[in-house]
């Protein structure tokens, strides 16, 4: 006896073919992205003014202390003073490419000029960091610093954010450029380096000497 | 299926017989993390309740359409779309617990309790008892959090919601707000689950 023969497969019929396409069997997952994508740009459009504002917010409530000090701040908040503050776009040419800070100029209720604070970024160990540096009026030193963003290593370049590492930098002059050392600051323009951080500390200097090289002039030139 | 459970049967077992994180031991990521502080659990299990009930409901309805070799890609563009709602709204109108919780709030999408419940439940049962399991599960959830942030908060600030309760001679148990007080905790608080368990039975 022969051997049963295999049967052989029909070919499909253009309803089917189209039956097993891989995209059109994932129709409800193409309509529910659409839908859910629409959703989300829909709720996009109507909250970013409300998270923009409170971005800026915070970056406003940090300016009497990056300019004045702690102490200082918090007398002013006491008396239930305030300081005006200016945003302003300074735009910086270097190389042929222009550069923009965001400043805030901060004022006295009398309008005299209490100091600076500049947003700042920079390439940091894992990630950009983000700071926000305060100048006394004279651009002449560092009153305060903050760090907005930073994504360092938990533990280790993370601790750029600690009160007791960044107050290294107040009082710090700006006509000589920062200089991380790992064996303990000795002259006024050393800063110790977090143990087991180097690279988060200098980036966190270099970050700093850019922004003041680019910003004296025309911040001098800004307040005239 | 006449043997399913009821709404009633999958709300009640959700709180504590099947409690997502002391007996399914699932989203344990988000416990341990955010458990240092009453105010940040809260929020946790808020985001949480509110991502789950979504996906439950809106798994159950689309239930009869999906495909079993997609229907995973389904429940995690859902859950995603919420989770992602509820981190905009967090970042909109609580802007500070928004910077506390950092990234656990997006780590939701990934949280096993709710792609389980939207596997074993929403997906093949009614939209009644989808969302009665997953006010049940919510509720456990909630429950386990707070216990381990109550627990933490109190030993490790002498706080409680962020009003004093402890005298302030309490010398705060530091480790109890970092990683290894988490473990501690709710290994302690799971060892005497179990023990409770084992004694009814």
């Amino acid at each position: 006896m022969e051997p049963i023969k295999p049967m052989e497969a029909m070919s499909p019929s253009t309803l089917d073919r189209i039956k097993n396409n891989y995209i059109i069997q994932a129709w409800l997952v193409l309509i529910l992205a659409f839908g859910f994508g629409a959703l989300l740009a829909g709720m996009q459009i109507a909250l970013s003014p409300t998270i923009e504002a409170n971005k800026v917010n915070e970056t406003l409530q940090k300016v009497p202390e990056l300019v004045l000090g702690k102490n200082k701040a918090d007398q002013l908040a006491q008396n239930n003073k305030t300081l005006t503050i200016q945003p302003k776009l300074i735009e910086v040419e270097k190389m042929g490419k222009k550069v923009s800070y965001n400043v805030f100029e901060a004022k006295h209720g009398d309008g005299k000029l209490a100091g600076w604070v500049t947003k700042a970024k920079g390439q940091g160990y894992a990630d950009k960091i983000e700071l926000l540096i305060g100048l006394d009026p004279k651009v002449k030193s560092i009153t305060g610093l903050f760090v907005l963003e930073q994504k360092e290593t938990p533990g280790l370049g993370n601790k750029i954010i600690t009160d007791k590492w960044r107050n290294q930098f107040i009082k710090k002059n700006t006509h000589q450029s920062l200089e991380v050392t790992k064996t303990g600051a000795k002259s006024p323009h050393e800063i110790d380096a977090v143990t087991g951080a180097t690279i988060s500390s200098r980036s966190v200097c270099d970050i700093i000497n850019t922004t003041i090289r680019d910003l004296k002039k025309p911040l001098l030139a800004a307040h005239k | 299926m006449s043997d399913a459970p009821t709404p009633m049967e999958r709300f009640v077992q959700g709180i504590l017989p099947e409690n997502p994180v002391y007996r399914q031991l699932l989203g344990l990521c988000p416990t341990l993390a955010v458990t240092n502080g009453m105010k940040a659990a809260m929020t946790m299990a808020g985001a949480v309740a509110f991502v789950l009930l979504s996906a439950n409901i809106i798994t159950s309805l689309i239930r009869n359409i999906l495909k079993p070799h997609l229907r995973i890609v389904i429940f995690t563009l859902t859950i995603a779309t919420f989770v992602t709602i509820a981190d905009r709204f967090l970042a909109a109108y609580m802007y500070q617990m928004s910077k506390t919780l950092g990234p656990y709030i997006p780590l939701i999408i990934v949280n096993c309790i709710i792609i389980c419940r939207c596997e074993v439940c929403a997906s093949k049962q009614s939209v009644i008892t989808a969302a009665s399991d997953a006010l049940g599960q919510s509720i456990g959830f909630g429950i386990a959090l707070g216990s381990i942030a109550a627990v933490r908060e109190i030993l490790g600030t002498g706080m409680f919601f962020g009003l004093r309760v402890l005298p302030t001679i309490w010398p705060d148990w530091v480790i109890m707000v970092l990683p290894p007080g988490a473990f501690l905790t709710f290994g302690l608080l799971l060892g005497a689950v179990n023990w409770y368990q084992q004694n009814k039975a």
